[in-house]
């Protein structure tokens, strides 16, 4: 894999992010919402240690839509859960709109993701007997938000995935489409820092996924911060910028252009650009 | 808020799951139920004996001087027993000095009783009734109420003419379709007229107080009810104060002590009963009956704990997801423990409310059915309802602190 060329702007370089620290001393500035440095990973498996990250060094900035792909197995599950603060690194540091967040203990990381993480996964994740309301509901409930404000925060969310009139239905009631609107809703609730989506388009068929391309595109536009996660070179090439991942390392960080440049044949043979 | 939210979520788990749900309820919904029945039938039949029982059999303010007490169950000493049995017996000659040393105004009575057959013209063989030889101020004291005829004339007392005064059953047994008034009965060979019938006593435990013939204690019948003829069962002794019961009762204990010729160092080998002491064998059977009131539900409860805690665990495996959703959007460790905590003791609170009416059922069932007694106990069911949730707890401790325990990415992966 080609390193950054002449043109591009590397991000996450050790250059970048040595300046980054330097500029804001121990702590990266306010515009940096995500910085890692040199973060692993490392599983355990009966003595058998499996490096899943080797030293993973990204940094990312306020309204960013950056896409992280790779093989199956390349760590993009593994690095998505650390940056949505589900786990924490074997070794390096993390920080979270310029809080050491590495560290952390499992309330204060609970407490982060209820603020800061917005997740959409593969699979939905909604609860299967509770409504879409109440599934919107739910981090404005560990947010400690009283029920009646609660209820209007949470239908507002779902007018804005044109879900209103699903409001009172269960999951099962509902298309995989709207589904993952649904749980697009929910992760936004909270107004949170980051969306993180980990193969949000892996359960959808391709007009589905052109669907849900098209709601995280406008939430680009507003200025949301989204880090999807994807093995697929269309759906990352929706990003505007693009982070490979291999073997538990970054081998790639380019901007759409140069990655659009890049995999053209290969987008092209697959039918092109979703969306 | 999370409390509420956390109730909710229960109740609705319980809502979409009944069958299951009632099973996991069975054991505390039992447990709780024989708690509220035990006891209610336990303070049911306290509150009677209290009240009635031992009213009707001692009465108000007053007490009885007898060779050893008559009401006398529950469990006692062999030794005590072999002491009963020595005590020399009460004579009639014990009669005046004993009441001639009480307060002015006290009324008392003297009376010896039996079972004997007895017969009359008007009906097939001899039945057996309770006879009471009695004299002074007997009906007055028991306040017994004359519904036909008349109490006993001071010279038919002292007399001792063969006169009857009798209860309810009797005369249906030996007077069926008639009035007895007038009429004769026979006892131990002889004839005695009725000149009086007694208001009906009710019963108790099964057991009627209207099966009674009373005749002046100088008339015949006495020689039959004890061994040696001047042997009398009891002197009963009302005081017209609740105050002056101590100091009558120490009066005729002094006089019983000298006719006895008791020296100091000597107890008494002679009884004086008042409702109070013949209220203890109660308290003795009371004591029992609690314990077997809380051994029984505390079987079902502990029971109740562990299908819970089973079915919480089951709750907690199947939820995995669930619990990796709710972790990943934000809750904390304490969040989780909560709601299962809660779940679990909404769900035993549940069944402690439904035991709570089966139990009040079922002692108003026994109630109705049998001759005992039950008054439902408003502490019974607040503590049935409190052990239900505490049972909940308890049993809930240990699956809601695997489900925050959980790590949220192995949760998440679950299926
Ligand atoms: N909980 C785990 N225990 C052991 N190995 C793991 C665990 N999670 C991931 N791995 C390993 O780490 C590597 C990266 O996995 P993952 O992050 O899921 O990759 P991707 O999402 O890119 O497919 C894989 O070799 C995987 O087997
Ligand atoms: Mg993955």
């Amino acid at each position: 894999m080609s390193q950054f060329t002449e043109g591009e702007v590397p991000l996450s370089t050790t250059a970048e992010r040595q300046a980054v620290t330097a500029q804001t001393g121990a702590t990266p500035g306010r515009d940096w919402v995500i910085v890692t440095r040199g973060i692993k990973r490392e599983y355990d498996m009966g003595g058998e240690i499996v490096r899943a990250l080797r030293g993973v060094d990204i940094a990312i900035r306020r309204n960013e839509y950056v896409a992280i792909m790779g093989p199956s197995g390349s760590g993009k599950s593994t690095l998505m859960n650390l940056i949505g603060c589900l786990d924490t690194p074997s070794a390096g540091e993390y920080w979270l709109n310029g809080t050491l967040v590495s560290s952390m203990k499992d309330d204060e990381l609970a407490r982060i993701r209820n603020k800061e993480i917005g997740f959409v996964f593969q699979t939905f994740n909604l609860l299967p007997r509770a409504t879409a309301l109440h599934n919107v509901e739910l981090p404005l409930v560990y947010a400690g938000m009283s029920a009646k404000q609660r209820r209007e925060t949470a239908a507002e969310a779902l007018d804005r995935v044109q879900l209103t009139s699903r409001m009172h239905h269960k999951p099962n009631e509902l298309s995989g489409g709207q589904r993952q609107r649904v749980a697009i809703a929910r992760a936004l609730v909270n107004k949170p820092s980051i969306l993180l989506a980990d193969e949000p388009t892996g359960n959808l068929d391709s007009q589905t996924s052109q669907e849900i391309m098209k709601v995280f595109e406008s939430l680009a536009d507003q200025g949301q911060t989204v880090i999807m996660v994807t093995h697929e070179q269309d759906i990352a090439a929706h990003a505007r910028r693009v982070v490979a991942l291999h073997d538990g390392q970054v081998s790639s960080d380019t901007r759409r252009e140069r990655f659009l440049e890049e995999h053209a044949s290969a987008i092209v043979a697959k039918g092109g650009v979703v969306g | 808020m999370l409390f509420i939210e956390a109730i909710r979520l229960a109740l609705n788990t319980i809502r979409a799951q009944k069958l299951k749900s009632f099973f996991t309820l069975l054991g505390v919904c039992i447990g709780v139920m024989f708690l509220i029945a035990v006891v209610s039938i336990v303070e049911g039949m306290g509150r009677y004996m209290e009240k009635d029982l031992i009213g009707k059999l001692i009465g108000v303010n007053s007490f009885e001087l007898r060779h050893r007490p008559n009401i006398n169950m529950g469990d006692m000493d062999p030794s005590v027993w072999e002491e009963y049995r020595r005590r020399p017996r009460l004579y009639h000659d014990d009669v005046r000095p004993v009441v001639d040393a009480l307060p002015a105004g006290t009324r008392w009575a003297v009376v010896s009783d039996n079972t004997l057959p007895i017969s009359s013209r008007y009906s097939g063989g001899p039945r057996n009734a309770q006879i009471s030889a009695v004299e002074g101020d007997y009906f007055a004291i028991r306040r017994f109420v004359i519904v036909e005829g008349r109490e006993f004339t001071p010279q038919e007392l002292e007399m001792g003419t063969p006169v009857v005064i009798i209860g309810q059953d009797v005369v249906k047994r030996l007077f069926p379709g008639l009035s007895a008034v007038g009429r004769e009965l026979r006892m131990g060979g002889l004839p005695y007229t009725v000149v009086g019938v007694l208001e009906s006593q009710g019963s108790a435990i099964g057991i009627s107080f209207d099966n009674q013939v009373f005749a002046p204690w100088q008339s015949p019948v006495h020689r039959l009810l004890n061994r040696v003829p001047q042997i009398i069962d009891a002197v009963i002794v009302q005081v017209p104060t609740a105050s002056q019961m101590t100091e009558a009762q120490e009066r005729v204990r002094q006089v019983m002590r000298t006719r006895h010729k008791l020296r100091p160092a000597q107890p008494d080998n002679f009884s004086v009963q008042t409702a109070e002491s013949a209220l203890e064998f109660w308290n003795k059977i009371k004591r029992y009956l609690v314990l077997a009131g809380i051994a029984l539900p505390a079987i079902g409860l502990v029971v109740g704990a562990i299908v819970i805690m089973n079915i919480m665990l089951v709750a907690v495996a199947e939820r995995t997801r669930e619990i990796g959703i709710r972790k990943a959007l934000g809750a904390r460790r304490a969040d989780i423990l909560t709601q299962f905590l809660i779940e679990a003791a909404t769900l035993s609170t549940v069944g402690a409310a439904l035991g709570v009416a089966l139990g009040i059922g079922l002692a108003k069932l026994i109630s109705a059915v049998s001759p005992l007694p039950a008054t439902v106990a408003p502490w019974s069911v607040a503590v049935g309802v409190a052990l239900g949730a505490g049972v909940g707890i308890i049993s809930g401790v240990y699956p809601a602190s695997r489900a925050s325990m959980l790590d949220p990415i192995a949760a998440l992966r679950q299926e």
